[in-house]
């Protein structure tokens, strides 16, 4: 059986990543292919019709294909992720010299969010504070930066505007990934104590490789254990590791999901006012 | 707190969007595990964030403080020689990484040429560098540009003609060695600066000869094939050492002397302080060429034989050419004569002819030092290229 593959081109570094991870899985005997997606629906859909066998998928396509394959009677499973998709947060800042002190200042404010699509920069913090009794849209004004639609913000650049436009006083606050925030001060968009983090939502778990039903069938086991044994000190596949962002492949879980699960409930898969 | 853990490590307000991690990276350094507490609200979110991509283990431990565990150390890396002197070998995948560094095993795949010592080192070419580096001069200053001139229109052209040939020969003298650059693998990081500085020496080179040829014309003298032709086969030798032999050792040898005769017999300072200057730095090139040359060819025994090939291949190729550029040659000897009479005429011929001879004796002395016996020195000396480069 060969591994086919389904990934979003989100960044063009991506079609060297699954390329290098392609040969690796070719040493351990197993024969790889990729398809690129544009958009994380079109993934899903290809996953649940057999174009592809096992995909990359961001939280909210984990999410839509587990309810698309139940309603159906089939069942999506969640075989392994990296390191670094566990226990995000997502930092709700504002300016320092903000009069914003807590969460009910925030009526009628303007918040600055990712993608329309974002389950980390969007979706995840928009409910936390719907639950917290702010419905977005009805008690505060949200404003979206959509640099790239149907990538469910696997691009930084929605964040790097919304953090921007905090900075230019154009919104009073701004949803970023944790991880996020530490990169945006290095690089200057948000310099040393000019920010101030008001609240912080999670954690939550982030992507992993999805199948379903019999998935990969007797190469899955192999595959998980190529992933699991990748070493990030390998000069073949560290490089790469390093390029998506993590130290090591870990077993799946799901529990990691409940946030975008009661998002997609309360939204669907995009935020639309 | 166990017993034995080290106290706490307290970042006070600082966060790590202002460089805390820099105090955590020390502290975990010299223990594996430590707790840290900040006054900081949004620290737990901030360090938390932080472990994550650094592979670091992370526990709140509430109240602002946090247990955070090292990541094994699992990076493979090595060391990239000594910074004091360069090993006999320098393997690729140490990239170009500072001779000394500790590398991180990458597989990043670089590719030089030359990975072996023995092809270029000298011990000479921290010295030769460093001589170099203080022995710059700026063309802007070194050379009274508005210095008088009151030689007659001829002269003046046969300056310009000089030149003309000058500054193609210097700017064969660049692309050269420079081609070689790249592949010498920069663990011999002192060669790899002889080189550069070597180039920016002939950049200089250029510039003084081209401002020196323009300052009375708008135009300048003859390039001519046979010229070029001699330049190309300097340009078509792909091994750096007989390169070297064939162009420092051989071509920028007689240079020198030319550049000297040139000083002797310039009609006005400009042309005398030009030459004069390029003199000194070529020197400095011939004495690199000479030293790794000299070092190699004691310890390869086949390479000189090589280099009497190079010599031998090289003059099969030019032995239909010219040589010289005739308009070079006349214009050498009116430089010499300093005038059109007969008299001086015949003197100016005889001083160009004992400059040759100058060149001759010159390149044979370089070659005995290169191990050559007498009688093949002499010989080889006899077959270099007629236009002198």
């Amino acid at each position: 059986m060969t591994i086919v593959l389904g990934a979003v081109a989100y960044d063009a570094k991506v079609v060297p990543i699954w390329e290098g991870f392609g040969r690796a899985f070719e040493r351990a005997g197993i024969a790889f292919d990729t398809v690129w997606f544009s958009n994380y629906e079109r993934q899903v859909d290809a996953l649940l019709s057999g174009a592809v066998n096992v995909a990359w998928h961001s939280p909210l396509a984990w999410v839509q294909t587990r309810r698309l394959a139940e309603s159906r009677g089939r069942r999506a499973r969640a075989i392994a992720m990296r390191d670094t998709d566990r226990d995000l947060r997502t930092a709700i800042l504002v300016r320092s010299d903000s009069p914003i002190m807590n969460l009910e200042d925030l009526r009628d404010r303007r918040i600055a969010v990712g993608a329309v699509d974002s389950p980390q920069a969007t979706l995840i913090p928009l409910l936390d504070l719907a639950e917290r009794g702010l419905e977005p849209g009805r008690d505060s004004r949200v404003r979206t930066f959509d640099v790239l639609v149907g990538k469910h913000g696997d691009h930084i650049g929605g964040e790097r505007d919304a953090a921007r436009a905090l900075m230019a006083g154009e919104v009073d606050v701004a949803c970023v990934l944790d991880s996020n925030q530490l990169l945006f001060s290095r690089e200057g968009t948000l310099p040393a104590g000019s920010t101030r983090m008001l609240h912080a939502v999670g954690p939550y778990d982030h992507c992993n490789f999805t199948v379903v039903d019999e998935g990969l069938g007797n190469v899955e086991r192999v595959f998980v254990e190529t992933l699991l044994a990748m070493d990030i000190a390998d000069p073949e596949v560290g490089p790469l590791m390093e390029m998506e962002g993590l130290r090591r492949w870990l077993p799946a879980r799901t529990s990691g999901y409940a946030l975008i699960e009661r998002a997609v409930d309360r939204f669907g898969s995009r935020w639309a006012p | 707190m166990r017993e034995g853990a080290p106290s706490p490590l307290d970042l006070g307000s600082l966060g790590f969007d202002q460089g805390a991690h820099i105090l955590v990276e020390r502290a975990l350094a010299a223990c594996a595990e430590l707790v840290v507490v900040s006054s900081r609200p949004e620290f737990t979110v901030q360090a938390s964030a932080w472990c994550r991509v650094r592979g670091h283990g992370a526990e709140s431990l509430g109240n602002g403080s946090m247990r955070i565990r090292a990541r094994a150390l699992t990076q493979r890396a090595e060391r990239a020689g000594s910074v004091r002197r360069p090993e006999a070998h320098a393997p690729s995948r140490w990239g170009l990484a500072a001779r000394g560094a500790l590398v991180e095993e990458t597989g990043v795949g670089f590719r030089f040429a030359i990975e072996d010592r023995d092809a270029v080192w000298t011990d000479d070419a921290a010295r030769l560098y460093a001589q170099a580096a203080a022995a710059q001069w700026d063309p802007e200053t070194a050379i009274p540009w508005n210095a008088p001139m009151s030689h007659p229109d001829q002269v003046e052209d046969a300056v310009v003609q000089v030149m003309t040939y000058l500054i193609e020969n210097e700017i064969a003298a660049l692309y050269v060695p420079t081609r070689f650059l790249p592949e010498i693998h920069p663990h011999f990081r002192e060669v790899v600066q002889v080189l550069a500085i070597q180039a920016a020496d002939e950049a200089r080179h250029i510039e003084v000869f081209t401002r020196r040829a323009s300052l009375r014309r708008g135009e300048l003298g003859l390039s001519t094939r046979g010229g070029q032709m001699s330049l190309k086969t300097l340009f078509e030798e792909p091994d750096f050492a007989l390169s070297a032999f064939l162009l420092s050792t051989l071509g920028e040898g007689s240079f020198l002397h030319l550049l000297r005769f040139l000083e002797a017999n310039a009609p006005d300072p400009v042309t005398a302080a030009v030459c004069r200057l390029a003199a000194v730095d070529e020197a400095r090139h011939v004495a690199f060429g000479l030293s790794h040359l000299r070092a190699q060819a004691e310890r390869d025994p086949g390479l000189r034989p090589r280099m009497a090939a190079a010599v031998h291949r090289r003059f099969d190729a030019l032995r239909e050419t010219a040589g010289l550029n005739e308009l070079v040659f006349d214009a050498l000897v009116l430089l010499a004569a300093g005038s059109f009479e007969p008299e001086a005429i015949a003197r100016g011929w005889q001083r160009v002819a004992d400059l040759q001879v100058e060149m001759d004796d010159g390149r044979r002395h370089r070659l005995v030092r290169l191990g050559f016996e007498p009688a093949e020195a002499v010989e080889l000396a006899g077959l270099h290229t007629r236009n002198f480069m």
